[in-house]
Parts: C-alpha cells; sequence; structure tokens
C-alpha cells in the first residue's frame, strides 16, 4: 500500500477521543511528503459524546470530494471496536479495519464485548489492537488515539518518521512527561501491528 | 506563496485578515465558529483588526455595518439560522450600500448537523438582491472572499459567502498571498444611510439598477468555468459549490464525461447556463441545499425540449446534504463496489451531557419538582441543555430557535398550561431571552424560568458569555422580575433537594419566577485548570 499515490482513510471514535489529533499527525507528514490533503471532520453536538468520524484523503493526485466515496476507503482506523463497525460499508473490497478492542461504553444499549470484537474479526484483514493497555504501559491511558496511530503507521502512506516528527510537534507543548508516553505510545502500537 | 493546512472557515477568515479588514463580528454556531476563533487567534498575533464575539448576529451584523459605514473593511459570520436573527439589519443595508467592502459570511448545515433546520442562505442573497460567492473548496473560500471585499467595494454594496458544513469543517493546503492594507477612515454618505422612506427609495431604486451588471459581473467571474463535450451531447450538468467536487469525484474515471457548468458566483451567470443547456438533451442540476438554480430552470413551463433533473425531479435527495454516491446515482452511473457490508447494525451513539454537568443536575432536580403535575411542560432552547431531551432525563418538550424557551413559556401559561416552565442557557439568553422575559415580567406571567447559567457557550466550544454570573442577576432583576422570586441554586448532587424544594415553591408562586442554576461547565473549569 505504502507505493500508492492515493490513500482515503476513514479515522473513527467517540468525541472527545483524539481522532483529530491522530489526523493532524497524519496530514501534516503527508503534507510535507508532497501529498495533496483532505480532512472532513465533525464539529459541534457530536462532540459531546457522539459517534464522531473524519474523512481523511491524501493523494498525489488533486482531490475533489471533501467526503471518501462509499467504496474508497482504503483503512478505517478506530479508536473504538463498536465504531469500527459503522463505517464499514465506506472500505473497498480488500480495505483494511484497524481497530482498539477498548469499549467506550455511554449507551444503555452498547453490545456484548465479545459478540463486538467476534464481529470486527469477522471483516476480513482487521486488525484487533488492546490500545487501553498498551496506552496504560506507555505511561497515560490518554494516549490510546497515539497507539492506534501508531498500529496503523505501517499501513500508511507517508512514513514511520514524519509520523514521529509529528507527534513531537502536537505534544512537545504539552510537556516533556506527555511528549515520551506518546512516543512511547506510537512505538508500542506500531510493535502490537507488526 | 506559502501552503498552510486550514479548515473551509479558517480559509475564509484568514483571506478576510490578507483583504484588508478592519473589524469582524460574530455570534457563535456550527459550523461557522471557527471563522471567529480564528480571526480572534489572528488578531491577538497581530493586534492590528479587532476580531470579536458579540451578543446575537443581529448586533454582530450591526457592529460591522458600523464599520462599513466608516469607510472601513468589514466581516460578520454566522450560521445559517443566524441570518434569520441578522435579516432586519441584513435587508436594509442592501439598500445603504457600503463604505468599506462589508462581506457576510454564512455556514448553512445541511444535513442538520448541528443545527434546528436547514436553510440555504443562497436565498437570502438573491432576496436581498446581492452578489453572492459559493466556493467550492479551500482555496476559493480564501480567494473568493478576497474578492468579495473588492466587489463589494466596487459595486458599492454588501456581498453574501455562502460556506456549507463539509468546506467549513474540512481541512486542506491553502496558497495565500500579499496581504492589503487597511482602508483609512471615511464617512457615510448621510442621505444614502438614512433609511427614511424618501432616501430609501432612490437606495433601492439603485439595488434593482445594480442587477444587470451584477448578472455580467458574475458571468465573467474565473470561479465560474464550463466545459463543453462536443462529442456527446447527451448530459450536461450544471454543479454549484462543493456539488461541483462530487461531480468530478465521479466523472474522472468514468467512460463517459457530460458538459459541466460550475456555478460559483451568483445572480446565476444567465449566459453560461444558456450555453451549457443549448449544448446537451438533459440537464442535471446538482446544487448542496434546495434548488435554487434548478427552480429558475424550470420556473412554471421547463426547458421546451430538454429533461430537466435534480432535486426538483427526484433524482437527488430534496433533504439533506449531498454526497459522492447521490450524486454518482443522478449521474446515471452505477455505485462503487464494497465491502460486504455486515448484519450487525452498531447502536447508534447520540451526542450526550457530560458526566458531571451541572444541566443534568439542575434536569434531575426539575424532573423531581414536576412530579405529580400531568399537565407541566418544558420549554427549552438551543444549547448543551437540549441534550436533555434524551434519557435519562427526558426532560424537555420543545426546542425552536435561539430564545424561543421563553415566549414559548409566556404563551402556553396563558393558553393554561400550568406549570409553564422555560429552561434557557445563560448565552442563548443574552442572544434573545431578555426581552422575552421582559415580555413576561411585564405581563406578570405565571411561569418559571430556569436559566442555566454555565459561564459560557459550551455547545459550540466555550466561547465567552455576555449575560452570566452578577450581569445576569442584575438584568433579570432589571427587567423586572420581582425580586423575591429570584433565586439562585447550584446544580450539584448534594444540593439536590434543596433545589428541588426552591423549584416548588417558586411552581407554587402564582406570578413570574426566574431560577438561576449557576455552575461553570465542566470543560471551561478543565480548560482553565490546563492553562494554569
Amino acid at each position: 500500500m505504502t507505493t500508492n499515490r492515493k490513500q482515503d482513510i476513514i479515522l473513527a471514535g467517540v468525541g472527545g477521543q483524539g481522532i483529530l489529533s491522530i489526523a493532524f499527525v497524519i496530514d501534516s507528514a503527508a503534507l510535507k511528503e508532497g501529498y495533496n490533503i483532505k480532512q472532513a471532520e465533525v464539529h459541534g453536538m457530536a462532540q459531546r459524546g457522539g459517534a464522531v468520524q473524519s474523512h481523511l484523503r491524501l493523494s498525489k493526485d488533486r482531490i475533489y470530494s471533501d467526503l471518501i466515496p462509499r467504496g474508497e476507503a482504503d483503512l478505517i482506523l478506530s479508536v473504538e471496536p463498536l465504531e469500527a463497525l459503522r463505517y464499514l460499508d465506506f472500505l473497498r473490497p480488500g480495505g483494511k479495519l484497524i481497530t482498539s478492542s477498548a469499549p467506550f461504553i455511554n449507551i444503555p444499549d452498547y453490545p456484548d464485548r465479545e459478540t463486538l470484537i467476534e464481529q470486527v474479526r469477522r471483516v476480513p484483514g482487521s486488525v484487533v489492537i488492546d490500545s487501553e493497555a498498551l496506552a496504560k504501559e506507555a505511561g497515560t491511558s490518554k494516549a490510546q488515539n497515539t497507539v492506534m496511530l501508531g498500529a496503523a503507521a505501517k499501513d500508511l502512506v507517508v512514513s514511520q518518521d514524519g509520523l514521529r516528527e509529528f507527534i513531537r510537534v502536537l505534544f512537545a507543548p504539552r510537556g516533556e512527561k506527555i511528549l515520551e508516553s506518546n512516543l512511547k505510545a506510537f512505538e508500542l502500537g506500531r510493535r502490537a501491528a507488526l | 506563496m506559502t501552503k498552510e493546512i486550514l479548515l473551509g472557515d479558517e480559509a475564509v477568515a484568514l483571506g478576510a485578515v490578507h483583504a484588508g479588514l478592519t473589524a469582524g463580528y460574530s455570534y457563535p454556531g456550527t459550523p461557522a465558529s471557527e471563522i471567529m476563533e480564528y480571526l480572534i487567534r489572528a488578531a491577538r498575533t497581530a493586534g492590528t483588526f479587532v476580531a470579536a464575539w458579540s451578543v446575537n448576529e443581529k448586533t454582530a451584523f450591526e457592529e460591522a455595518l458600523g464599520v462599513s459605514f466608516a469607510g472601513r473593511r468589514a466581516l460578520v459570520s454566522m450560521k445559517h439560522v443566524g441570518l434569520n436573527v441578522a435579516a432586519d439589519p441584513f435587508m436594509s443595508a442592501a439598500l445603504t450600500g457600503v463604505g468599506g467592502g462589508f462581506v457576510v459570511v454564512v455556514a448553512d448545515d445541511p444535513s442538520m448537523h448541528s443545527s434546528q433546520n436547514e436553510q440555504d442562505s443562497r436565498f437570502y442573497a438573491q432576496f436581498a438582491q446581492i452578489p453572492c460567492f459559493e466556493p467550492a473548496d479551500h482555496q476559493e473560500a480564501y480567494d473568493m472572499t478576497r474578492e468579495a471585499f473588492d466587489l463589494s467595494e466596487r459595486m458599492n454594496i454588501p456581498v453574501m459567502l455562502r460556506l456549507v458544513t463539509r468546506l467549513s469543517h474540512s481541512r486542506a493546503g491553502v496558497e495565500t498571498g500579499e496581504a492589503r492594507p487597511q482602508n483609512g477612515l471615511k464617512y457615510g454618505d448621510r442621505q444614502c444611510w438614512t433609511l427614511l422612506p424618501m432616501n430609501a427609495r432612490a437606495q433601492f431604486k439603485r439595488v434593482l439598477e445594480l442587477q444587470l451588471e451584477l448578472v455580467k459581473i458574475s458571468e465573467g467571474s474565473r470561479f465560474n468555468t464550463l466545459e463543453l463535450n462536443a462529442a456527446d451531447r447527451s448530459l450536461g450538468v450544471i454543479a454549484s459549490g462543493i456539488a461541483h467536487n462530487y461531480v468530478l469525484e465521479n466523472v474522472r474515471e468514468g467512460a463517459k464525461k457530460p458538459s459541466v457548468l460550475k456555478v460559483a458566483t451568483y445572480p446565476i451567470p444567465e449566459a453560461l447556463v444558456r450555453k451549457l443547456v443549448a449544448h446537451v438533451d438533459t440537464v442535471l442540476v446538482a446544487e448542496e441545499g434546495f434548488p435554487l438554480i434548478e427552480r429558475s430552470l424550470k420556473g412554471l413551463f421547463g426547458i421546451p425540449g430538454k429533461t430537466l433533473i435534480g432535486k426538483l425531479s427526484g433524482h437527488i435527495p430534496p433533504a439533506g446534504e449531498l454526497s459522492p454516491e447521490s450524486v454518482r446515482a443522478a449521474l446515471g452511473m452505477k455505485p462503487l463496489e464494497r465491502q460486504a457490508p455486515s448484519e450487525f447494525k452498531p447502536a447508534g451513539r447520540p451526542p450526550q451531557l457530560c458526566l458531571g454537568c451541572p444541566h443534568a443536575d439542575t434536569f434531575k432536580a426539575l424532573n423531581k419538582a414536576l412530579e405529580g403535575f400531568t399537565k407541566s411542560n418544558v420549554f427549552s432552547d438551543i444549547g448543551c441543555y437540549t441534550l436533555g431531551y434524551f434519557p435519562p432525563y427526558n426532560a424537555i418538550n420543545t426546542c425552536v430557535c435561539m430564545g424561543a424557551s421563553v415566549g414559548m413559556a409566556k404563551g402556553a401559561a396563558e393558553a393554561g398550561v400550568f406549570p409553564a416552565v422555560a429552561v434557557i442557557g445563560d448565552s442563548t439568553f443574552g442572544h434573545s431571552g431578555i426581552t422575552a422575559l421582559l415580555s413576561a415580567a411585564a405581563s406578570h406571567t405565571n411561569m418559571i424560568a430556569i436559566v442555566l447559567d454555565n459561564c459560557t457557550v459550551a455547545m459550540t466550544g466555550g466561547q465567552p458569555t455576555f449575560a452570566s454570573g452578577d450581569r445576569l442577576l442584575k438584568i433579570i432583576e432589571g427587567v423586572g422580575v420581582p425580586k423575591d422570586h429570584i433565586r439562585v441554586i447550584t446544580p450539584l448532587p448534594k444540593f439536590h433537594e434543596q433545589n428541588v424544594r426552591i423549584m416548588k415553591e417558586e411552581i407554587e408562586h402564582s406570578g413570574l419566577s426566574v431560577i438561576v442554576a449557576a455552575r461553570e461547565c465542566l470543560e471551561e473549569t478543565r480548560k482553565k485548570n490546563k492553562r494554569k
């Protein structure tokens, strides 16, 4: 996948889980490596604990639509397993699903965890990462989004060094400790998906 | 040339700064909020222009108009329903004309991602007979904003820039140009600006006489493009704004290339439309929002000898935003192959109040206080607390527009509803609730207004509020609410019993009561702690 001229990614999660931070890192690295980018986001009401998604489009050619057409997404990267299943019809045949196994339960009818993971595993080419455990190992449970970015690193068209560079740009202002945790979270996620 | 990654909203803001903006005003509202967020950040760095939140869109519009009167460039930004609030000065500003370039940025929210209705602001531009730009991408958002200021000044008329959610909240690279200096101070002519009937008639005549020239300017705009396919005359597409992106997304790899007219400026560039229509058999109109272009083409009689399709014909869904798929179907193309869908239907995850939100404690107390009243009604308003509609609260019965809660509670009380309760946030109260409360105070209406003072405009990301804390209490007292019936509660679980008791007391009071539920939004507290 890494030689492609374009990549369409759906980032999924729940409002407040930091998917826009992942998007920032991928976007910035992509722009530096000569890609055009378009990134459609969800702001406003849904950010209050609702389902959120971002359409991230990277291409060496001109990008028209801000939204990824259903059937064009190369990758769904989800910080939450239920959210991972919400956008399956965007995935192209042979596309990949990478998701965290850590549920974010804020609705009464949240499905049984085992059933949910079983559903995720049925998707051809799906990868399930325990982002919660890895983020804790990295020093902060808040870094689950960075763990998932690491888990997707080898499948992205942008270089891993580029991703690390912009993890630094994003987290350095928040202090040395948070930066180190996120760099570690990236590495742990990356290794877990190898 | 430098390239920056910007939201569509931010591209507009930066375009305005580079166009020599002297002042910008706005009221928060998704999807337009990020325009002012960006301007405020930029003003803090540059310090050469004013960027400020206003109490509501009408006030913001009038502040901007004052800047324009003074010969300097002004921007006002808002969401679509905000223009309803500002419609009064908006319609008349077309008559006064402008001094400095005056750009009205309106962000529509088709699909109602964060709105109570769908509107297409292009109709407002048509209604006021002013030019309108509709960017398709970020570069155009930047470039058109700059050009809108120039056009406004040149034609002496406000210019609208119409955005939609998907552009406002999408990011892409933008190439920026040299910044232009600000205009100097120059006062407006009192004859143009004083809309007494004799002056207003002359000014209106001027607007009417301008229309032909505005059409010509629109026809000559570089943002409108026409590509005729000489080899295939079967289909022509008229696509405006981001609809053009969806058309190109689909036809770039397709075998069949329709002729395509991109419409980016209004009034409708008639000559270009005529050229396209003359060239093809079937015309598809794809536009985000309501069928403005399609309806003018259809008129009462349609286009003789041609087939016209779009939203009115049902080829594109009339409600909700466009998608690459809906436009693809209208182009007559088969859907893309995609991953086989799973039979598993993920449970919906609607937005909800944050854990520990003060509104939750207020709703719990209110539900308790209203127990036993089978005919009670809670009239709510626009804000995070609208989420009190959902379980476990099920606490509210209405949400219509900014400030409607207080006026509706008054009307309902007068119709016999008891208890009639209005629930309104501090910022919404400042925006449109004060006048309604004044009306209720003057009528001694038997109702309760609960003002949820969380010290911020929470739903749109924590912008400053003007009617909070001590000032809020003074306003409530000032409009004439009896002091004994202005009660302040702290919505916290430990005060639940006490809060229920106070609410019950005020329900029993025959007359107007206001209860202020004061506790800061958790997000704001968190942000403040982060800054420390």
